[in-house]
């Protein structure tokens, strides 16, 4: 569990006017960007329920487009992102859906680009976010913690190369999940980091026969 | 310090046994706990403070209508009525008013502020410490420690129950940031530990049961108006604890009422916007309008 704080009931010093609604979608955009990396060419948010209805009143539509541009909670751009030399270099549309299977804040990005992604996270309260799911695969990232995300064959013995990788350079697991889409082909694994994880850690992991994707998912800052 | 500070009774248990202010204890364990100094926490404290500051500071000039047209001119309204005929309650009561109205206004144009413990109740703790501050020439220094006060007060209720509407209704939100603030204001005009926390409780006590019940879903009606009323709900108990007033209920006992009476409130009155203020015949009918406006 989180390590509780003062600073969890006062600030973030953020753009208004809702913790869930405006800093939560900018969170949420931040994460996407640190998932997908690249600068994507395309983007279109899928925002559902709550997200949806009362979205627009709340500025989310700015603010997950703001976090996906690299912008923090407390950025003045977030009001005028539209008009920003940023917003105009990439292609973006909105589209809203009431989905009870749906967390009421959640919202898909959908990423086009060298590559296709799609992103989907929910605002879960207070500012705090969760990515639960890129492609087919369930994730769960809260971007309190640095995080190895990787997409491999679904073999035996892939975790055990994975972990003793990141053992070896004496880093501490603190969480590790894994999802399969069906048997024999294509797996995901999550693993939260106690600490930062070195540039070299992530090239052997891309050397492991099989293993077809790894992103070094940067936490949030505070 | 390492302290286990998870109910008010283990607070002012570590307070005696070590002498020290409420303040003292809070900072020297995030210090601990986060492995910074004590220092590096005031400073965080003091960033906090000037960004009040700020949102206060422009709220106070601006005019500028929310997104939903509905709300953003309140505290000119109220600065202009003061400047024709001063509050009857005098200029400490000008100053709340206003700075809570001008903090939660700039919430809602999108600009800045410091969540308190949300956005949504973000004008009540700022209103308070930083009008007492300039009314009574209070240093720097006496801000950070009232402001983390105040934050002792919400991390001790928030490890019983998360402050969101949502979860349950605004007594968790204006509620919670109302008793920060007593707690704040009594440290600010040097009561004791038993004081501070006996002021953050009466301010609790006195507002248990406050729904969540926003208009159209959008943090406004009734957020805005409410961040100017619990603000002063705090001096209230700050005068009657200073006067020696006692709370009969234990502090922890009424966070727990508090936790009751949130699981026993109605859905409908939890940010869902599906009851209370939201569904009266003039809230359906903003709700409409800001439907409209949407499309656009
Ligand atoms: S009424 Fe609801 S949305 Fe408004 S401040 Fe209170 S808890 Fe927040």
């Amino acid at each position: 569990m989180k390590q509780r704080s003062l600073f969890d009931v006062i600030s973030p010093i953020m753009i208004g006017p809702s913790s869930s609604h405006t800093a939560g979608a900018v969170r949420l955009g931040l994460m996407a960007k640190n998932i997908y990396k690249e600068k994507p060419k395309k983007v279109t948010f899928r925002l559902y329920n709550s997200f949806a209805q009362t979205g627009k009143g709340h500025g989310t539509d700015k603010g997950l487009l703001a976090g996906l541009l690299g912008f923090n909670v407390d950025s003045e751009e977030i009001k005028n992102i539209y008009n920003s030399e940023k917003a105009k270099s990439i292609k973006y549309n909105y589209e809203f859906e009431q989905n009870i299977d749906k967390h009421p804040n959640a919202v898909d990005f959908i990423l086009e680009g060298d590559i296709n992604m799609t992103i989907s996270g929910n605002s879960v309260g207070a500012g705090n976010i969760e990515i639960v799911k890129i492609d087919d695969f369930a994730t769960k990232i809260s971007g309190e913690l640095n995080t190895l995300l990787l997409f491999y064959k679904d073999k035996p013995g892939m975790i055990s190369q994975v972990s003793t990788l990141i053992q070896n350079e004496n880093i501490n697991i603190a969480s590790l999940e894994c999802d399969r889409n069906a048997r024999g082909k294509t797996a995901s694994m999550c693993i939260c980091l106690d600490s930062k994880i070195p540039e070299n850690i992530i090239e052997n992991i891309q050397n492991i026969e099989d293993v077809y994707f790894v992103r070094n998912i940067k936490k949030l800052e505070a | 310090m390492e302290y286990s500070i998870s109910t008010f009774e283990k607070l002012l248990q570590a307070c005696s046994s070590e002498n020290k202010k409420i303040y003292e204890i809070m900072q020297e364990k995030e210090a601990y706990d986060f492995e910074i100094s004590v220092e590096e926490v005031r400073a965080k404290i003091l960033k906090n403070i000037n960004a009040m500051k700020e949102a206060i500071v422009s709220g106070l000039t601006s005019k500028e209508m929310s997104f939903s047209g509905l709300c953003g001119d309140d505290t000119n309204k109220l600065k202009e009525k003061y400047k024709k005929s001063p509050a009857l309650f005098g200029n400490l009561f000008e100053k709340i008013t206003t700075f809570a109205l001008a903090t939660i206004e700039e919430n809602l144009r999108m600009n800045k502020i410091v969540a308190c413990p949300t956005a949504g109740s973000c004008g009540i703790v700022p209103a308070v410490i930083i009008a007492l501050a300039q009314e009574k020439d209070i240093t720097e220094e006496d801000e950070i420690n009232a402001l983390i006060t105040a934050g002792t007060i919400g991390y001790i209720i928030s490890s019983k129950i998360a402050m969101a509407g949502a979860v349950a209704g605004c007594q968790a939100e204006c509620g919670v940031a109302s008793a920060m603030s007593a707690a704040a204001a009594v440290q600010l005009l040097g009561g004791s530990n038993e004081q501070i926390i006996n002021g953050a409780t009466l301010a609790l006590k006195n507002i248990l049961g406050l729904t969540c019940d926003p208009v159209g879903g959008l943090v406004e009606i009734p957020c805005v108006k409410r961040n100017a009323f619990l603000a002063v709900h705090a001096i209230t108990a700050t005068e009657l604890v200073l006067a020696n007033v006692e709370s009969k209920i234990p502090p922890d006992e009424v966070i727990d009422a508090m936790v009751q009476t949130g699981q026993l409130m109605s859905p409908l009155l939890k940010e869902t916007s599906m009851g209370g203020l939201a569904t009266t015949k003039t809230g359906k009918a903003i709700n409409k309008c800001l439907e409209s406006k949407k499309q656009k």
